[in-house]
């Protein structure tokens, strides 16, 4: 009797070890571990100091999906783009006593100030909307960044004549909006979400929209 | 009668309108250029430079033992041309490290110093006052030479993939990612120009120019303080220093920059 | 004991361009600290250097100078070999000399 294997075993024998050291071999990172690996390295890696915690680090749906956009280089799609400026839309919080505009000379401080919200910044004290960082505003004040489209004219460009006009109520409308949760418009904006992050409160709001639509203000002059 | 040459005063208001606008033609960045240019010659990040070779050689910690033998990347001892080539992954911590988190291991090995200490005291502070001479004078030991962050080993190629993840995380109240002021050309806060750090030119610059010296502050910044400053102004939480994020972000910008020059220790405004 | 100044004298032809980039915080003695005390003005009062022990060069500073300064002047008659001595006096009192050669 032979006590050699049928060839065609042998075969399969050696095909099925020549996988399995292919890949044992081969560990390719999948997107999905590479995720996983950096979600736990980001856990790891920092903690709470002062008033900034690590849940700030915990992505809602825009923030997750936009970054996900980012790294693969595949833009969301249309319906997803409209699903999160719907979703952001929702959290705007308008003015309680239907009054857009402020004062554009408190809007104008706002927009100057670039304090708050790091770890070396005091709990309670008052944030600054820091908008010079990344626009152009007043004619007047060189050092703004171009981060942002410059605002520069920005009543003026909009035909704002009559603040009591449905014209300018929808300006007015579409400024706050911006200002309270630019992803309402624009799902990955660059921009921060100023009410809806608790940045900027109704008030401030208010006196950088007067910043931009009232015609008295620099920007409009 | 006397002959007047109408054409001369037109000519002077000429050429004098053509020099304004010719000293014009220079831009803010040409000029701060400039400045810098000037600036290079005499910077104090020398005098760190001396202090790091010093404290190098010096025999130091309860082991009594300099840092002569510490593995930078190209074999014991060997700082020329280290800088340029971290992050990188080490055999015998098994792990991608930056210069600071090397230096660390290397205290903690040769020395006998405690790394969990160093790193957890704060900027400027005691042992971190060396750290500052240290990566001055490894980096220093590089000027010059081109970027060449080794992507052979695996977890080195993990930690490049993991550093873009990270560059491009949304977080904060202000959903901010490093991609948010530094993923594009031509771009500037206030007046400070931002490097692309997702293209060669722009993470060369930004990556080759940590260490520095900040003449605002009058201090050396090393890259680990330059990430803890602008995860502060991101409104992040705190990084640990050279901590697995940080160093991944390293590897990140630095393969971004591969081929560029390293000019560190380098003078900030 | 201060931290060293680091000198460079590099003789060119005639004229020697000497650099000098010294350690001092310099404090104005306007600045407060975060407890709202004014920072003591500490900074250098004069600076002179010598070519093989003969001055060739005196300053007078005050706290308009900035923290860590750097000095430049031009030197003629210098040559490889020399010796270059720069020393600085500060308002408490607290001096450096450090020394370089020509090259």
């Amino acid at each position: 009797m032979s006590n050699k294997k049928p060839l065609s075993t042998l075969y399969t024998v050696a095909a099925v070890t020549a996988s399995l050291v292919v890949l044992g071999c081969a560990s390719i990172d999948t997107a999905q571990s590479l995720d996983a690996m950096t979600q736990q390295m980001v856990k790891d890696s920092f903690r709470d100091q002062g008033i900034a915690k690590v849940d700030r680090l915990q992505q809602d749906e825009s923030n997750a999906a936009c970054s996900a956009a980012d790294v693969s280089g595949v833009a969301l799609t249309d319906a997803k783009a409209q699903g999160i400026e719907a979703a952001n839309l929702k959290t705007v919080q308008w003015p309680a006593d239907g009054k857009f505009v402020g004062d554009w000379k408190e809007g104008e401080k706002i927009a100057q100030n670039g304090r708050g919200m790091t770890w070396t910044d005091k709990p309670g004290s008052a944030n600054g909307g820091n908008c010079y960082n990344c626009h152009q505003i007043s004619r007047e004040e060189i050092s703004f960044g171009t981060l942002g489209p410059s605002l520069y004219n920005y009543g003026k460009l909009r035909g704002i004549s009559d603040p009591n006009s449905a014209e300018a109520r929808a300006i007015f409308e579409y400024t706050w909006g911006k200002i309270w949760n630019a992803k309402a418009y624009n799902a990955c904006s660059g921009m921060p979400r100023f009410g809806h992050a608790g940045i900027l409160g109704e008030a401030q709001v208010r006196d950088l929209v007067g910043l931009l639509v009232d015609p008295q203000s620099p920007v409009n002059r | 009668m006397r002959q007047t040459n109408p054409a001369a005063p037109l000519a002077a208001a000429l050429l004098l309108v053509w020099c304004a606008s010719a000293l014009a033609q220079k831009s803010t960045a040409d000029g701060i250029a400039e400045y810098r240019e000037m600036l290079q010659d005499g910077n104090p990040a020398e005098l760190f430079e001396m202090k790091g070779e010093e404290l190098w050689k010096q025999k130091r910690g309860p082991r009594n033992a300099s840092l002569e033998r510490c593995d930078l990347g190209k074999g014991p001892g060997v700082v020329k041309g280290a800088f340029v080539e971290l992050p990188r992954y080490f055999a015998d911590t098994n792990k991608v490290q930056d210069l600071e988190s090397r230096l660390l291991t290397c205290m903690q090995a040769q020395q006998g110093l405690d790394a969990a200490k160093i790193a957890a005291t704060p900027f400027g502070k005691d042992e971190q006052k060396n750290m500052e001479g240290l990566v001055a004078w490894v980096s220093s030991q590089s000027k010059g030479m081109k970027l060449a962050l080794p992507q052979g080993h695996a977890k080195e190629k993990q930690m490049y993939e993991v550093g873009k993840r990270m560059f491009y995380l949304r977080g904060g109240p202000h959903d901010f990612a490093c991609a948010s002021c530094h993923g594009a050309d031509d771009k500037r806060i206030r007046l400070q120009d931002l490097p692309n750090l997702t293209k060669a030119k722009g993470a060369a610059e930004g990556f080759g120019s940590w260490p520095a010296y900040r003449v605002s502050s009058g201090e050396l910044w090393s890259m680990q303080r330059r990430l803890n400053d602008c995860f502060r102004q991101q409104r992040f939480p705190y990084p640990g220093y050279a901590s697995d994020v940080t160093v991944a972000l390293g590897v990140f910008m630095g393969v971004n920059g591969q081929g560029g020059m390293s000019t560190a220790p380098a003078i900030k405004r | 004991m201060a931290d060293p100044m680091r000198i460079r004298a590099q003789a060119a032809g005639d004229k020697t361009t000497v650099r000098v980039l010294m350690a001092h915080e310099m404090e104005t003695g306007l600045r407060k600290d975060a407890e709202g005390k004014v920072i003591p003005a500490w900074f250098i009062q004069e600076v002179t250097a010598s070519l093989n022990g003969k001055p060739i060069f005196t300053a007078d500073w005050g706290p308009a100078v900035s923290k860590n300064p750097f000095l430049q002047f031009v030197v003629k008659g210098a040559k490889a070999g020399d010796k270059l001595s720069v020393s600085w006096k500060d308002n408490r009192g607290e001096t450096r000399t450090d020394e370089a050669t020509v090259s």
